[in-house]
């Protein structure tokens, strides 16, 4: 009796590292699944497909920077407010008659120079926790874009500033149709999050950002600046914030008032749904791509079913809920001595 | 060893005020090459403080430290890590959610080359684990085992690899065997002997007169953050130890 459960207990430990790093995966291919049973003929078209790929390609970015920061222990409840207001800087100097090359640039400046003002006020300032600073910059980000935009939309931008996030990449020379194209956006998620998981899992600030959200005091008993690497990460998720902005300018082709509006908790919802603990040190980041996917076809799934937006509010909850649950469970085995 | 010499690490009138508190008054200390030297005191003598200012975690207000007979000011961890002194500290300063290897090596991973960019390189960690690990006599399942999955005296024993993987000269513990089961701490004794024998100076804050009696050469006693007694261990007893960890004579 014993020897079985041993048995059964090497299996479990063997099996254990794959279920935790492609778990998450494995619940995606199941939707997948699920969503093509339900609308076999639409639902892995090209189109839908190539749809959902759009719709998630700002809310990746924000899910990206909201990730780096949550493994740091941290939270960044700002990264739609540095959205809007990287937005609303990019359609002002768009209006101005500035370059395109100059107008791209512009959000991801004023992205990271929000996420800057973030980092500096959490260590600088001494804030009592990352959530304060960054509730206060939801309204201080925010404002100011109203403030600079008078708080009306601005519209119409050159094609070249809308490439990112508007532009088709025409696979005709494969063989395919003129309507089986690839969104530039989609290559530029896969690009983006390719370098950050490089930079997270193979540089050295990348493994002091773990390390940081793992045991803060052995980090700076090791010599590494933790206010520094801090500054860093905040810095890069208003950054990838300001990548948003790029890609919804691209999008919409307007910079306006409610861009962005909430969506910090999508953002924070995705990576929590990815597997990265709030207590900081876990969580990859294909993890939070899968996060941000599952949200995807959750909310494409339901609305070709025509179901309606408040069942898909009471749905994405739930899975919170039970994304985490599952990983209370497992972290219960995971434990068992 | 060669307490002859001269000491290898000295403080000498340590003072340390936190606002109004004085945690640390004209403190000295010195360790020689190959000693170990243990320091009691009851809970707020001010021992982990002098361990914090000689790790370069805490500036004293005033003071100064001389390493290998050089006067050196200590601005950071680094700083201390630089010239060979490293703090096993109480609460291990580990990070549970990366493996052995990546702990040992925190702040200080060697890396390779790609062009213009730096890539941890997770072969020459793993590799050097393996070694040092191995040096010490330190059995673990394999490198790659993160440290939140090891019992107690394992990430002790991890903590004191990390602690002398840089050819350290001065390796300070605080309370290394406090949170061991009994069978453990004999082994991280062992392991504090086998570090003098190759020269390293071990300063030892311990409560456990077991610990002070079977490893150190000589032992000094904090009083509410003054210097109060010192020995070499051969011309004292437990009872006189105890003696001045309650401020008796």
């Amino acid at each position: 009796m014993e020897e079985k459960d041993n048995k059964k207990d090497s299996l479990y430990l063997k099996l254990m590292p794959y279920i935790e790093k492609y778990g998450i995966l494995l619940l995606l291919v199941l939707m997948i699944l699920v969503m093509h049973i339900l609308q076999p003929d639409v639902f892995l078209s090209w189109r839908n497909v190539t749809n959902v790929f759009k719709q998630i390609s700002w809310q990746s970015m924000l899910a990206l920077g909201v990730f780096m920061v949550i493994v740091t222990a941290g939270i960044d409840l700002s990264v739609g407010s540095i959205m809007m207001l990287s937005l609303m800087v990019l359609a002002i100097v768009a209006k101005a008659g500035a370059p395109w090359f100059i107008v791209v640039i512009t959000p991801l400046i004023a992205g990271f120079l929000c996420g800057l003002f973030n980092g500096a006020g959490i260590t600088l300032l001494r804030m009592p926790h990352p959530f304060i600073m960054t509730l206060g910059t939801l309204y201080i980000f925010r404002g100011t874009g109203n403030l600079i935009s008078g708080g009306t939309p601005i519209s119409g931008f050159t094609d070249e500033v809308r490439y990112l996030g508007h532009g088709r990449i025409d696979l005709t020379w494969l063989g395919l149709e003129k309507s089986q194209y690839l969104p530039v956006s989609l290559v530029l998620i896969a690009v983006v999050y390719v370098i950050f998981w490089f930079f997270l899992n193979h540089s050295r600030t990348g493994k002091w950002i773990y390390a940081i959200g793992g045991n803060p005091s052995a980090a700076r008993a090791s010599g590494i600046n933790v206010n520094k690497i801090l500054i860093i990460v905040y810095s890069l998720c208003g950054f990838l914030s300001g990548i948003g902005a790029l890609i919804l300018a691209g999008r919409t082709d307007s910079g306006y008032p409610n861009a962005g509006l909430q969506s910090e908790l999508d953002a924070i919802a995705a990576c929590i749904i990815g597997g990265a603990s709030f207590f900081g040190g876990r969580g990859t980041v294909l993890g939070v791509f899968a996060g941000v996917m599952i949200m995807g076809i959750l909310r494409n799934g339901l609305n070709l079913m025509d179901v309606s937006s408040f069942w898909q509010q009471v749905l994405i909850g739930s899975i919170i809920v039970i994304a985490v649950y599952i990983d209370v469970l497992r972290r219960d085995l995971g434990t068992r001595k | 060893m060669s307490t002859l010499n001269n000491p290898l690490l000295e403080a000498k009138g340590i003072t340390k005020y936190f606002g109004t508190i004085t945690a640390l008054e004209n403190v000295d200390l010195k360790v020689h090459a190959g000693e170990c030297l243990g320091v009691v005191g009851d809970n707020g003598a001010g021992k982990s403080t002098l361990m914090k200012v000689l790790s370069g975690l805490y500036k004293p207000s005033s003071g100064s430290l001389y390493f290998q007979g050089k006067e050196k000011v200590l601005e950071s961890p680094k700083d201390s890590q630089n010239l060979g002194l490293e703090m096993v500290y109480q609460d291990l300063a580990l990070a549970g959610n990366l493996p052995i290897g990546e702990n040992i090596f925190l702040g200080r991973e060697p890396t390779k080359n790609v062009g213009f960019l730096k890539f941890l390189d997770f072969n020459k960690i793993k590799e050097l684990t393996n070694a040092h690990l191995g040096k010490l006599k330190i059995n673990v399942k394999s490198a790659d085992q993160k440290v939140e999955e090891l019992s107690g005296g394992q990430r002790q024993a991890v903590a004191i690899a990390r602690s002398t993987a840089f050819n350290a000269k001065v390796v300070i513990m605080d309370e290394p065997t406090a949170a061991l089961a009994i069978k453990e701490v004999g082994k991280v004794l062992d392991l504090i002997n086998s570090l003098k024998k190759t020269g390293v100076g071990v300063i030892v804050i311990s409560h456990r007169m077991d610990d002070i009696f079977s490893v150190c050469d000589r032992v000094m006693a904090l009083f509410q953050g003054t210097n109060f007694a010192e020995s070499e261990l051969s011309n004292t007893s437990r009872d006189e130890v105890i003696g001045w960890i309650m401020g008796k004579k």
